[in-house]
């Protein structure tokens, strides 16, 4: 068993607003291990890119973390200070954002964004950063790294763009990488490059990594173990492979059969009815009921448990439960 | 979905530049050739998928297609009207014909109109109801595209992106066009309400028999929804086949390695990836010979000088490649 880098305790992130606090996140419990890829998966919403946050301590200022706790190498980040914070981000984790033009800095060189995370956590001079950069570079695939160095991120195409940001993530190497959508603003052949690159370093480096994503087919590419997140909560986890050849949870199947497969042309497209729920959406029971082709009334008074279906996989859904017919009435007219 | 061998809108050796200006005097220095020479024939009642990489011209394509854009050269002949110099007020009855729905739903709707307001402007300028009859048009626009009458009141922010996009869905058939530009219509939506989507867009081509040219980078959606397939690189033709010739048999290497790229949903089959090197290269500077040449992994010394012809390898399916 390889040791847990990142324990994740019922995590609870709130919003200020006029009308009271909205949660984000409702209790979400999770773990990673050392050299494994944990992806988040769901759709706008759903709370994913705010997890990552509140791990790194990135909140927004409207938002805090209400309760739970976020334990990394035997420290709860949850109660650290902006000022320890600083001295894990970049360093110990680090995180890769979806559009690598917001996350540069347009009036900088991509040296000068290099090297600072390199002074400050690893106290180099500004000539060994200098050098430690370009190493970087070469590591991430990017050619002619001496010229780069001097070059501003305008200058560069997006799939460079995201390589200097994994550079510059990767330079004090860090223990947990998290990359938030990090090849959504790509085209597909980008896509294939950056993904092989994380796969590569990933290994190459020993360390672990969130990914957060709504595609389904980078998850399958990439993963470990998977997470499903819907309105805030958890609903499933598992080994990839269990959650694509034996998804329990509806939504996970709704998930991944409302994905035109390029395969398979007789390939039967199966939308999930309504739209994820806004914050301040008071849901009764599962917060899935009101789109869940299989509710019961169960589903409509009570939040589901968490039902273990193999060592690795959880659910969250009452058609777990021992004695719900799993064949009839309203199962049996979909999915 | 039905389609007959009725060339409803052909297109010309079509081209769009646009300047590049610079200097103290803005005199025009370059052009971006984002579509340079693109001949097609679309067909009444099929759906044409246009498919390639960000800044390829699909959607330059799309609009200089509806005349959103001025042509820089070429023909564009709808159902048998070479349209291409008539002026806006000649143009008038064949926009009727022709609409659009736009990528991003937030920005495609007006935040101060009311939806009902969004949805009968076009019923002004292209008909002749009467007020009350528009309404009940509009009324039964809503309920067509699955929402609600009493939706005729409220303003975009109050939508979701799935809503807003079946109000510009709404939009682009309130007058009964034959002929629909979908420009990347499911991209921004998550994907559970992307498929509502794409449903309700097949639903209504089989009820009002349309013609679609839909513009995407996602090749799965292309697939499930499209009969033939162009794809584009730095505004030129690639490959142009039947959906299924295309995706079991991809012959133009760009084609093969967009194909291959496509993180696939099943886990434990891996695939042999072929691996393009660098970026695209920039429309205002393209490479000589074969636009591909620069990253295609079968390149010869003839491709870096001479132009590939467009050729018929099988029936319907076109290529442009000197290897292949």
């Amino acid at each position: 068993m390889k040791e847990t880098v990142l324990e994740v305790k019922d995590l609870v992130t709130t919003f200020k607003s006029a009308d009271g606090p909205l949660p984000a996140v409702r209790g979400a419990s999770f773990s990673v291990k050392k050299g494994e890829t944990l992806c988040i998966v769901g759709e706008s919403g759903c709370g994913k890119s705010i997890t990552a946050l509140s791990i790194m301590g990135l909140l927004p200022s409207n938002g805090m973390i209400a309760d739970g706790s976020i334990f990394f190498n035997q420290k709860n980040l949850a109660e650290m200070s902006p000022k320890q914070m600083q001295k894990v981000r970049g360093n110990d984790v680090s995180m890769i954002f979806q559009e690598p033009m917001t996350a540069l800095n347009p009036v900088f060189t991509v040296g000068f964004q290099i090297r600072e995370p390199l002074m400050i956590h690893l106290k180099l001079s500004k000539k060994q950063a200098h050098m430690r950069g370009i190493e970087l570079l070469k590591m991430v695939g990017i050619p002619s790294p001496v010229e780069r160095m001097n070059q501003f991120p305008h200058e560069l195409s997006g799939g460079m763009r995201q390589r200097v940001m994994i550079a510059i993530a990767l330079s004090c190497n860090p223990s947990l990488l998290i990359a938030d959508e990090p090849t959504t603003a790509l085209d597909v052949t980008i896509q294939a490059q950056i993904i092989d690159l994380l796969n590569d370093l990933k290994e190459q480096l020993d360390m672990s990594m969130i990914m957060i994503t709504h595609d389904m087919g980078v998850v399958a590419e990439i993963a470990d173990r998977v997470i499903v997140m819907y309105a805030g909560e958890i609903i499933e986890e598992g080994r990839v492979e269990e959650i694509y050849e034996n998804p329990q949870h509806p939504y996970t199947k709704g998930l991944l059969a409302s994905v035109p497969n390029v395969d398979d042309p007789e390939f039967d497209l199966k939308p999930i009815v309504g739209s994820m729920p806004m914050l301040n959406e008071q849901i009764s029971g599962c917060r899935f009921h009101p789109r869940c082709p299989f509710a019961f009334d169960k589903c409509m008074e009570k939040s589901p448990e968490t039902f273990q279906v193999t060592d690795k996989q959880n659910v969250r859904c009452w058609l777990q439960e021992e004695g719900v017919e799993q064949n009839g009435g309203r199962r049996a007219s979909s999915l | 979905m039905a389609v007959d061998e009725q060339v409803l809108y052909s297109v010309k050796n079509v081209k769009k530049h646009f300047p590049v200006r610079g200097g103290i005097l803005q005199r025009v220095k370059n052009h971006v050739k984002a579509v340079d020479g693109i001949t097609l024939d679309i067909y009444k009642g099929e759906t044409l998928g246009v498919v390639g990489e960000s800044g390829c011209g699909k959607s330059t394509l799309g609009r200089t297609i509806l005349g959103l854009e001025s042509l820089t050269e070429g023909e564009l002949v709808f159902n048998g009207n070479n349209i291409s110099n008539y002026s806006s007020r000649q143009l008038k009855p064949f926009k009727k014909e022709m609409q659009m729905i736009f990528q991003d739903p937030y920005a495609s709707l007006n935040p101060k109109q009311r939806i009902g307001d969004a949805l009968e402007e076009a019923l002004i300028i292209h008909t002749n109801l009467s007020s009350l009859e528009r309404r009940e048009r509009v009324l039964q626009l809503l309920n067509e595209v699955g929402l609600k009458e009493e939706h005729y009141e409220r303003y975009p922010h109050e939508f979701s992106g799935g809503q807003r996009q079946r109000i510009g869905i709404a939009r682009a058939i309130s007058i009964n066009p034959s002929f629909i530009v979908c420009d990347e219509p499911v991209s921004a939506l998550d994907v559970s309400v992307q498929a509502q989507v794409i449903k309700l867009l097949r639903d209504l081509q089989e009820k009002h028999g349309l013609t679609y040219l839909f513009v995407s980078h996602d090749l799965g959606v292309v697939r499930h929804l499209c009969n033939r397939v162009l794809v584009m690189y730095l505004g030129q033709m690639v490959e142009l086949a039947p959906v299924h010739k295309l995706y079991e048999n991809p012959t133009h290497p760009y084609t093969e390695a967009l194909l291959s790229a496509i993180p696939r949903p099943t886990v434990g089959r891996k695939r042999e990836r072929i691996r393009l090197k660098g970026d695209l290269p920039s429309p205002s500077n393209p490479p000589t010979g074969c636009p591909f040449h620069t990253r295609c992994p079968i390149a010869q010394n003839k491709c870096s000088t001479e132009k590939p012809a467009w050729r018929e390898i099988d029936e319907g399916h076109f290529i442009a490649c000197h290897e292949r």
